[in-house]
């Protein structure tokens, strides 16, 4: 039960997915202007980013290996991961039609996101069993949600303050993510 | 037509620079030069790659299914380019790690794909897939480059400063990459206005 809190904690702070796998960034960058939206974004991502795992996982563990058709597993995943988004956008707009206008655009742009691919290619290369895999991919969204929320948060303070002339924009956004990074660092002792 | 597709995708148009495509290979591998240039080049490759093969059957593929076709022709590359770096670098291939997989889902790859190769000929389209993937080549080289001389001390593992500099080891880790790439932002705004300034 410990190794598996510890793993929990490891994938949401200590190696956080956005802040020190680099993965995610362009959703990071792109939908963190208000809080709002960052919330959406982050609770759809954690959707599909664990029933992709889950779903590849068992693909991976039952067709392909045995097959031994490891090479395709780049095909097969991404391939998994747009259709589970269609799939997930039509069931979302037949039973629950105001998440759906509330999480609108986003859902298809999770197909581009590369830590859900990321984080089933993770799997299968950390060798994880079931659980451990669920927890992982689980405890991975939650800090993914987690950075992309502080980040809207420090950046809707940001566009009140005077930056210098030139770090006006995009380059002040970049040491901003830096800085939290280099906060989250700080959770690197808590999980070897 | 042809020149203008060279110094849009090299300069004026850079895919990170410019777009901010394609940020986090961009930041995760660029923690040495030579990392930075062997994920550039893998990515050009399978640019150059679906880009031609997507001029190709762009005219054949119905609207609606052209996203799922074009990530396809990408993976196809990517699995390819996968193997054989696998069987080439290997060990160039273990530090890149999942990042060589992960071009499937580089915007840039899938951008191009959209907004240039289907709607252009193959010749062009190949020339502008070599294009944006050099200049997408030299911003990470810049960045793997600077990271590489102010966190190690080296440049292509060869000790290029004074034996009593004491490397900022800040600038290989995580939020070295942010950092870094912010102020090449800034630098590259900084370059911009003094360039409006002297038209």
């Amino acid at each position: 039960m410990e190794h598996l809190l510890l793993l929990f904690v490891g994938a949401a702070l200590v190696n956080n997915i956005v802040l020190s796998r680099f993965l995610g960034i362009c959703p990071f960058m792109g939908v963190s202007k208000s809080t709002e939206t960052a919330v959406g974004m982050s609770l759809s991502v954690a959707f599909v980013m664990t029933i992709s795992a889950v779903v590849s996982f068992l693909i991976d563990k039952y067709i392909l290996v045995p097959l031994s058709l490891e090479y395709l597993r780049t095909i097969v995943f991404i391939l998994i991961i747009a259709s589970l988004v269609q799939f997930v956008e039509m069931v979302i707009e037949k039973t629950l039609p105001e998440l759906y206008s509330g999480l609108g655009i986003y859902l298809p742009l999770i197909t581009t996101n590369c830590a859900v691919l990321g984080v089933a290619l993770l799997n299968v290369q950390f060798k994880y069993s079931f659980i451990e895999m669920l927890i992982f991919s689980f405890g991975t969204a939650a800090g993914f949600g987690l950075a992309l929320i502080l980040f809207a948060g420090l950046r809707e303070r940001i566009a009140y303050s005077s930056v210098p002339k030139y770090f006006q924009g995009m380059p002040i956004v970049f040491i901003m993510a830096g800085i939290l990074s280099l906060a989250f660092m700080g959770f690197s002792g808590m999980v070897k | 037509m042809i020149k203008n597709i060279i110094t849009n995708g090299l300069y004026s148009n850079n895919a990170i620079f410019k777009q901010m495509l394609g940020l986090c290979p961009t930041l995760a591998v660029t923690t040495s030069a030579v990392n930075a240039l062997g994920m550039g080049l893998a990515t050009t490759a399978v640019l150059t790659g679906s880009n031609l093969v997507i001029s190709l059957i762009a005219r054949y593929i119905p609207k609606n299914v052209r996203i799922p076709a074009y990530i396809v022709v990408i993976a196809c590359f990517v699995t390819i380019i996968d193997q054989m770096m696998k069987a080439n670098f290997y060990s160039l291939h273990k530090v890149l790690g999942i990042f060589i997989p992960l071009i499937v889902v580089n915007c840039i790859v899938l951008g191009r794909a959209e907004a240039f190769a289907s709607k252009n000929n193959p010749l062009y389209s190949l020339i502008d897939g070599i294009s944006v993937g050099i200049g997408f080549t030299i911003a990470l080289f810049i960045l793997g480059s600077f990271r590489e001389i102010i966190g190690a001390g080296t440049f292509f593992n060869m000790p290029v400063m004074l034996s009593s500099y004491n490397p900022l080891l800040i600038a290989v880790m995580p939020p070295g990459a942010f950092l870094f790439l912010g102020f090449l932002f800034a630098g590259k705004q900084f370059i911009d206005s003094k360039m409006k300034g002297e038209k």
